[in-house]
């Protein structure tokens, strides 16, 4: 497999040391991988939250960008963001083919929606949300989004 | 450039392509293309003189893709001496200026170093030739992979990777992906573009032939003035001079040289005499009312007489009972012998007037009504130009044997083709002249267009009621099938000018806005 021993260097470099708020929860295999995030500073969106990320990757990863979504569980609610959906799919460049580069890794991608959450204010989920979440079937990499602005 | 002999049997020459690509070539009255002879059945030209374009239709031109290739290549040789660009950098320019090379060369003499960083060309071009080195002490980080024997490349930019993920880089994006023109350097957040140069170093032979494929198609795509045929497989390219802006003015159909009928406007199939726009808004409230259109057009009725049930199973309307031989119209359920003067009653929506459109539900119920009225009508065209085709080719099928047995020629079973084709033509036009009335508003002129309506619309059930003939009549039906194909396609001529010239001018009035 094309990703093993990128893989596995990026998996020795998350149990040695990761930024402040970033946690590695499972990694059993070279497919899908579980982080945690949480926002370091006192953004009252986010305060006292864990959330919780899911890694997907595929045989030509890192080439091709992670698939990357939140997961909703008893613990871990989906974060408020205008760029992401209630269902927990994320619309965000970076993770998105023209966005993308092979540079990046799971510890950057955690970084960067950390970041994201943390100069958010405002307490919304993206337009359409309940028509997107209803209707959507198309893997987060197959969507189309429209990155209005890359400021949020 | 190739100068086979059988270049000329593609619809233009060359030097016709190679011309000013900028010149308005819609505009051009000395076109030389073959028009459809079936379109001007029922009139006779000497073999010299061209036929006379019918006010429906527009100009246009067919290339194939070398055709394409040599005219992009041709453009990237001259405006490379231009700009003292090689050409590798240049094609880089104009994919990046959307072959605009007006806007390229002007705003190049002004400001060069701008252009050239923001097309990610940065520095001067020409330079080096790009190469493959190892690095002492190198890891990329792509893979994570080290060593003193690792293959390694970079563009100007800096960003070194090693050789293998730069070549899976590409082919993802390549092959994957379907870029091209726009792929960039794989460091993050770098905006330089890998030239084909340094491409070509990197990748395979059938890697590289689908990006020049993919190079070809940026092309076609960025010119306003091309369009690829949709039909599937087709190589085909369609140039034609009619602007975004005047689609409300004019239906661009296109014919391509794999024989697809196609809107240079919007890519759907022919949809004469009905505007880009209404058409748009039309299948968009079918698609929302499909559970209603689909309940309406179920393809079993009942007899309206002895109630027994009945499957339209060619494409006529003229229906008859099996049971109790009652004859009746599909489309409106009325008798059929009643139709040879009245097929008004058939064509046009009576809108009800009086006591009952002061209730609100009575209102909305007859708007669905309305809609029904048109969408049935519509659907039954696309419907029945299916069922007509079926029939046809079960009737060739037929006259084939037929001909292995009484030794009947090939060629007199042409005019079963010839009649099949105008049939499907003027469903297909009829369709959409059903769309195109949903949103008419009545005026002076709405009554002119239903009687072309109705003339067509008797024409095509005349001709098309001739297929459910047995087999055995059908040779003596010859000449009457004939007659009967030119008079469709006539019918058909009268409504597509009348139509054409009205939206031409802006004399329709629509009972809804477009944008
Ligand atoms: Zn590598
Ligand atoms: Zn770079
Ligand atoms: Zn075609
Ligand atoms: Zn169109
Ligand atoms: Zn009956
Ligand atoms: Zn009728």
């Amino acid at each position: 497999m094309f990703a093993s021993k990128r893989l596995a260097k990026e998996l020795q470099k998350l149990h040695d040391k990761l930024p402040p708020g970033i946690t590695l929860v499972k990694a059993d295999d070279l497919q899908e991988w579980i982080m945690d995030i949480r926002v370091v500073d006192n953004n009252p969106i986010y305060v006292g939250e864990v959330y919780r990320l899911k890694f997907t990757f595929s045989q030509s990863y890192p080439i091709e960008a992670p698939e990357v979504v939140f997961v909703r569980d008893e613990t871990h609610p989906i974060p408020w963001h205008p760029h992401i959906y209630s269902n927990g799919i994320i619309c965000l460049d970076l993770l998105d083919r023209q966005g993308w580069s092979p540079v990046h890794n799971v510890e950057s991608v955690c970084v960067s929606l950390q970041s994201m959450l943390t100069s958010n204010t405002k307490k919304e989920r993206p337009e359409g949300d309940d028509n997107f979440v209803r209707n959507n079937r198309l893997r987060p990499r197959d969507i189309n989004f429209i990155f209005h602005d890359n400021q949020v | 450039m190739d100068s086979d002999d059988d270049f000329n049997s593609s619809p233009v020459s060359d030097e016709d392509f190679m011309g000013d690509q900028d010149s308005d070539v819609g505009l051009e009255d000395d076109s030389d293309f073959d028009m459809d002879q079936d379109d001007v059945g029922f009139e006779t030209h000497d073999k010299d003189i061209f036929p006379t374009k019918q006010h429906y239709e527009v100009d246009f031109k067919v290339y194939d893709p070398r055709q394409i290739q040599a005219s992009q290549d041709n453009q990237i040789a001259e405006v490379s001496q231009i700009l003292g660009q090689p050409p590798e950098a240049t094609a880089i320019l104009l994919r990046h200026y959307r072959w605009n090379k007006e806007r390229l060369i002007d705003q190049y003499m002004d400001k060069r170093e701008e252009i050239l960083e923001s097309a990610g060309l940065g520095e001067t071009a020409a330079s080096n030739p790009p190469k493959v080195v190892k690095v002492k002490g190198f890891v990329c980080d792509i893979c994570c992979e080290d060593g003193p024997n690792l293959d390694t490349f970079a563009m100007k930019c800096g960003h070194r990777f090693c050789v293998d993920c730069y070549r899976q880089y590409l082919y993802t994006k390549i092959k994957d992906e379907g870029e091209a023109a726009q792929i960039r350097c794989p460091g993050d957040g770098c905006n330089r573009i890998v030239d084909s140069k340094s491409l070509d170093l990197l990748v395979a032979d059938d890697l590289r032939e689908r990006y020049h494929v993919l190079l070809t198609r940026t092309y076609v795509d960025d010119k306003e003035n091309l369009r690829w045929c949709p039909a599937p497989n087709c190589v085909y390219a369609v140039e034609c001079g009619v602007k975004d802006k005047e689609l409300m003015r004019v239906v661009p159909t296109v014919h391509c040289e794999c024989s697809h009928f196609f809107c240079f406007g919007c890519s759907l199939n022919d949809h004469q005499p009905a505007p880009c726009a209404l058409v748009k808004k039309w299948l968009k409230k079918c698609a929302d009312d499909s559970e209603t259109a689909n309940w309406i057009s179920a393809n079993t009725k009942e007899c309206p007489k002895c109630y027994s049930t009945i499957e339209k199973n060619g494409g006529c309307n003229h229906m008859t009972c099996r049971k109790c031989r009652h004859e009746f119209c599909w489309m409106c359920m009325g008798v059929w012998s009643e139709h040879g003067t009245s097929w008004y009653n058939c064509n046009r929506f009576e809108e009800k007037s009086g006591y009952d459109a002061r209730d609100a539900q009575a209102k909305s119920r007859q708007s669905l009504e309305r809609y029904l009225h048109y969408y049935n009508r519509y659907a039954n065209h696309e419907q029945s130009a299916k069922l007509d085709k079926d029939i046809y080719l079960k009737t060739e099928k037929k006259m084939q044997q037929l001909q292995n047995t009484t030794g009947m020629s090939w060629i007199e079973v042409q005019y079963l083709d010839t009649a099949s084709q105008a049939l499907q033509h003027c469903r297909q036009t009829l369709k959409w002249t059903y769309a195109f009335a949903y949103y008419l508003a009545r005026n002076n002129l709405t009554e002119i267009f239903e009687d072309n309506q109705k003339d067509l619309e008797m024409a095509v059930e005349n001709l098309s009621e001739m297929f459910e003939k047995p087999i055995d009549q059908l040779q003596g039906l010859k000449v009457d099938m004939m007659d009967k194909t030119a008079y469709c396609n006539k019918r058909r001529i009268i409504l597509l000018n009348d139509t054409a010239d009205n939206l031409k001018q802006g004399n329709w009035e629509f009972n809804v806005s477009f944008p």
